[in-house]
């Protein structure tokens, strides 16, 4: 594999498939991602298509009846001796080594912060255990440890608050202490996914601003799971827009959005409003509704939705990635495929 | 998973094309099918409930018929002559009968020499089918109506087992499904109550049910049917019986109850209805009993088999229905003693027939309970 | 919490004297009293009782006083000096001497037997849920549902009937005849325990498939809360996980188990030692009930729903302690 020493993470091809009575939901499809080091990567899309199984994919977190069927995703162990290049391949590592990159080189942020903490255990004790997990270090360095890690998420009286429990607290400062709980260890990769969804817009506002700034003083790479695209505007510096569990779209946040190419991020464009825009035009949805899980489109899966579809092509090849115009752009769309052939 | 509007598009053809439109019911059909364990108890159940309606036509003889000269007797297996003389023959075997030199007792072996026709639609003791119509034949029987023949062996008074089973099982089915029905009325009426105005009346009915679960039930039970005159006659015993079951009964019903109404209460669709304006019974009835009838439908096929076990342990120690009244937990009576179990092992054959019939109502309100929320995924 | 205490305390008190109150009604519904069941017994031996004589048993024994002067003086005695009442078919010996022993043999099978349950039927239940859908989950399933559905009566007297038969075993009863009168010793307590076994498994079958069903199914309901994936994340052991969180937030309930278990045992007990004639509550209670004698039967639904309203108490403390969310609200009012 051709991975820089910049590569925090490398997702190739990866499949995340569900296997229910009913038929297969191909969750995730052939996904193809790389996060560099520092870098704020925006996974965006409608609901359903894909983006939280491919986050927790990362960390090997599916549960039954989703399985992961095929693909690697290259994560840093830190050794050395683990794969090429001191990476390992979450897909086929065994699970000491799956264990070792949890919390300790990829931190996780979750939806909703009220059900993502055991109502049983005190935030110090849930948030001590990540540290002393991974580090060699006593109870009281975990708990002066975990102290510091909520006072740097902006909890006030951090010591107090180490003895509560989750049903004491807010959803914001639950969801900053779960921040402080995927820090716990210095990990290079956050992934939030939708850590903003279940929140009010000023605590919204809040924690990203709280992200952003942890970004900027760790310097980690953040995955961020959103379907708001100006979470992804004003976070991002790359993003990748899924539909149907493949990425469809891909490359700087700010020319992706200047310029998109496919046609679902057009659309998804276009159904924001944009602010100072003059022009007192609707608002227009993405037409149609995602398909049924177990009805997958044949060819290129936006075929159905898509205002620029060319029947009897759109809906016999599946498109492959094609890149530009600019060198780190990449859309997988046929009409480009058209140009660049 | 991935349906959020309701809206039609080009693209309405492609989904599953029940998902979003079969009805509730049709549904929890679709789940409990699955369950293959659900569906295998449902078809014992309906047998079951057909036997006790044709009790009399399935039954080889009268539940109450007395043949002092076999007590005690062994059950006889049918078995098949394939010496093809005069086609395939049902036959069992007779008994050799002697007396305990000492106790003078009859001893009944079975005597493989001798041999007695099997037929079906024989003749034999006659009866009223359903009280109305007197008849003769039973589905299976000895050819000879003169020559007894006891499938499942007798007991003291020489008494056929399996004729009483079948007969046992009327009393012993019915008074499940009637003991739940009383409670099933006590049970929405107080747990509904209870779930849906909370507050005070709440309070009240949660104590009285705490209080009635903080008895022990079968010392309770034991002392009710104590207080049933013995005078009374089986009919009124019945009910009776059937009342004292129900009373202890409703509470977990009651339970059930409540907790769905609390939980429903702060559903979207009954705030909703409750912002519209809709009028208290319009959202009890017409939104919230809807939604909560497959688990309460699930929570009475669950009852059913504890009010057949309730019944089956009162009688058994003798304080239930009593003979002449034949219920399964009657028959099981006559097992009571340890000597007589070691006689006549066949007496704790009744028992089978509870385990099976509660067996299979277990797996089928296990069933219809996980595919009571046909929209949980 | 200790407001909450008091609260908890004055409502099972309350609790008690109505249960008091409704045993004895229940033990006075009877047409008739123990004189008349005294009078048909003399009856059917050929004799007749004057009516003089009846009166004044009537007087001896208090039953020609209105309801409530009886149940004021059964309980305000039982209050204030222990005093049970007494026994009429057992010679009017006081109840007290008659039902503690008794009592105390059948308090001690059903502890050991809530004990016997939750050792089997809790590591069983967490096992059938972690490995949902596999050969050992589907066993456990298939023995819940069997155990509920077996009488427990006829299970003992199959077991009875096997012991017997294949065995050679004297069927029933606590202790050897060597031991039946003799003081307590090791040598008894050793004879007890040897027979014990046999009655707990029985008492506890029924008790076990239904605690193995309630764990499996809490224990599904918390394994795939988001907090354990989140907590999964972080890197711990699956081992860890799953005895730090879900299974100690599934044990919840299974605490609050106690309010139901305890009664359903204690109601097997009375069946199964009348089954297999042990020296506990059962028998005594069913002789109780046929001869009519009520102050033997009051007093024992009233001990018996005593103990288990105090298990009740003791399960929700248990619960408190163990539950912060519970402590929290009443610590909160």
């Amino acid at each position: 594999m051709a991975a820089s020493d910049e590569t925090v993470l490398r997702i190739e091809d990866l499949h995340t498939h569900f296997e229910l009575d009913d038929g297969v939901v191909h969750a995730v499809d052939g996904v193809d991602l790389d996060i560099r080091r520092g870098e704020v990567l925006a996974v965006v899309g409608e609901s359903g298509c894909g983006k939280s199984v491919m986050a927790r994919s990362v960390l090997r977190l599916i549960d039954r009846p989703g399985r992961i069927t095929g693909g690697h995703i290259w994560v840093r162990t830190g050794d050395g001796t683990e794969g090429t290049d001191g990476m390992a391949d979450m897909v086929t590592a065994d699970a000491r080594v799956v264990r070792s990159v949890r919390g300790k080189r990829v931190g996780m942020v979750f939806q909703e912060p009220m059900t993502s903490m055991s109502p049983m255990h005190t935030l110090g004790n849930q948030i001590g255990e990540a540290i002393m997990l991974h580090e060699s270090v006593t109870k009281a360095e975990a708990r002066e440890r975990t102290v510091e890690l909520l006072g740097r998420v902006g909890i006030s009286a951090p010591e107090r608050r180490a003895d509560e429990y989750p049903f004491q607290m807010s959803g914001g400062m639950l969801q900053r202490a779960m921040i402080a709980m995927a820090l716990a260890c210095g990990p290079e990769l956050l992934i939030a996914d939708e850590p903003t969804t279940a929140l009010d817009v000023t605590t919204q506002a809040q924690i990203l601003d709280l992200l952003r700034s942890l970004q900027q003083d760790t310097g980690m790479a953040v995955m961020l799971i959103t379907h708001d695209l100006g979470v992804a505007a004003q976070m991002a510096d790359e993003v990748a827009v899924m539909y149907l569990g493949s990425v469809v779209e891909r490359g700087p946040v700010a020319e992706v959005f200047r310029e998109p190419r496919h046609p679902y991020t057009k659309a998804l464009l276009r159904s924001v409003p944009k602010l100072g825009s003059r022009s007192r035009e609707r608002l227009q949805p993405v037409r149609g509704m995602v398909p049924h899980a177990y009805r997958r489109p044949p060819g290129c899966p936006f075929h159905p939705r898509c205002d620029e579809f060319i029947a009897g092509r759109c809906d016999v090849t599946v498109p492959s990635p094609v890149p530009g115009p600019e060198p780190s752009r990449v859309v997988s769309c046929l009409l480009y495929e058209e140009v660049s052939a | 998973m991935l349906m959020q509007s309701e809206h039609t598009s080009p693209q309405a053809d492609d989904f599953d094309p029940e998902a979003g439109r079969a009805s509730p019911w049709r549904l929890v059909w679709r789940k409990f099918r699955k369950h293959k364990l659900a569906v295998a108890g449902a078809i014992v159940m309906l047998f079951a409930y057909f036997v006790v309606a044709f009790a009399e036509i399935l039954a080889p003889g009268s539940p109450s018929a007395v043949d002092e000269r076999h007590t005690y007797a062994p059950p006889q297996l049918v078995q098949v002559d394939l010496s093809w003389d005069n086609g395939v023959q049902l036959y069992v075997n007779g008994f050799r009968t002697e007396r305990d030199p000492e106790t003078f007792e009859q001893i009944h072996t079975i005597d493989p020499r001798q041999r007695v026709p099997i037929t079906f639609f024989a003749r034999g003791d006659s009866y009223h089918m359903w009280g109305l119509i007197p008849w003769d034949r039973h589905l299976i029987g000895s050819a000879d109506p003169a020559q007894k023949v006891y499938f499942l062996g007798t007991d003291r008074a020489g008494r056929d087992v399996f004729s009483r089973i079948i007969h046992g099982a009327r009393v012993s089915l019915s008074i499940g499904l009637i003991g739940v029905a009383v409670s099933f009325v006590l049970g929405l009426f107080f747990g509904g109550i209870s779930g849906y105005y909370s507050g005070v009346p709440d309070t009240i009915i949660q104590r009285i049910i705490e209080f009635l679960m903080a008895i022990p039930t079968l010392p309770l039970w034991l002392a009710l049917s104590a207080a049933v005159p013995s005078d009374w006659g089986p009919l009124m015993r019945y009910f009776a019986i059937t009342t004292i079951l129900s009373v202890i009964g409703w509470t977990g019903l009651a339970r059930v109850v409540r907790g769905r109404f609390l939980s429903l209460r702060e559903e979207d669709f009954v705030v909703a209805a409750r912002l519209d304006g809709c009028g208290r019974g319009r959202i009890i009835f017409r939104h919230m009993v809807p939604s909560m009838s497959s688990h309460v439908i699930a929570s009475l096929t669950m009852a059913v088999p504890g009010m057949i076990l309730a019944e089956t342990a009162l009688s058994f120690l003798g304080l239930g229905l009593q003979s002449p009244a034949v219920s399964w937990g009657v028959l099981l009576q006559e097992a009571q003693n340890i000597r007589a179990v070691e006689t006549a092992p066949w007496l704790l054959i009744p028992g089978v027939a509870v385990l099976v019939t509660v067996l299979a109502m277990n797996f089928v309100g296990d069933g219809l309970r996980d595919s009571a929320d046909p929209y949980k995924q | 919490m200790l407001s909450y205490l008091m609260r908890r305390l004055l409502l099972m008190v309350l609790t008690l004297g109505a249960v008091s109150l409704a045993s004895f009604f229940i033990i006075s519904l009877p047409p008739g009293d123990y004189v008349s069941t005294l009078q048909a017994q003399a009856e059917s031996r050929g004799e007749m009782l004057d009516d003089s004589v009846l009166v004044a048993l009537r007087a001896r024994y208090g039953l020609d006083q209105p309801f409530f002067t009886q149940y004021l003086k059964w309980i305000s005695n039982i209050l204030l000096y222990g005093d049970f009442g007494q026994a009429f078919a057992w010679n009017s010996r006081p109840v007290a001497d008659l039902i503690w022993d008794r009592v105390g043999l059948s308090f001690f099978l059903s502890l050991s037997t809530l004990l016997f349950v939750w050792a089997i039927a809790f590591p069983i239940g967490i096992l059938s849920a972690v490995r949902q859908y596999s050969a050992g989950d589907y066993l456990a399933t298939f023995f819940g549902f069997l155990g509920m559905a077996v009488p427990e009566f006829l299970l003992a007297l199959v077991l009875m009937w096997v012991g017997m038969r294949y065995f050679g075993q004297s069927p029933g009863g606590l202790f050897s005849p060597e031991y039946q009168d003799a003081a307590w010793n090791l040598g008894k307590v050793l004879d007890l325990a040897g027979h014990l076994w046999l009655p707990i498994l029985i008492i506890g079958l029924s008790g076990t498939a239904g605690l193995i069903r309630i764990t499996r199914a809490n224990l599904l309901d918390e394994l795939y809360k988001p907090y354990v994936v989140a907590a999964r994340a972080k890197g711990l052991p699956e081992w860890k996980l799953l005895v730090k969180y879900p299974v100690r937030m599934s044990l919840s309930p299974f605490f609050s188990t106690v309010g139901w278990l305890l009664p359903g045992l204690i109601s097997g007990e009375t069946i199964i030692s009348i089954v297999m004639s042990l020296p506990t509550t059962g028998p005594l209670l069913l002789s109780g009930v046929e001869n009519q004698d009520m102050y033997l039967v009051g007093s024992f639904i009233l001990i018996l729903s005593t103990l288990t309203v105090i298990g009740t108490l003791i399960s929700d403390l248990v619960l408190a302690w163990w539950d912060p969310r519970i402590r929290h609200r009443y610590q909160g009012g």
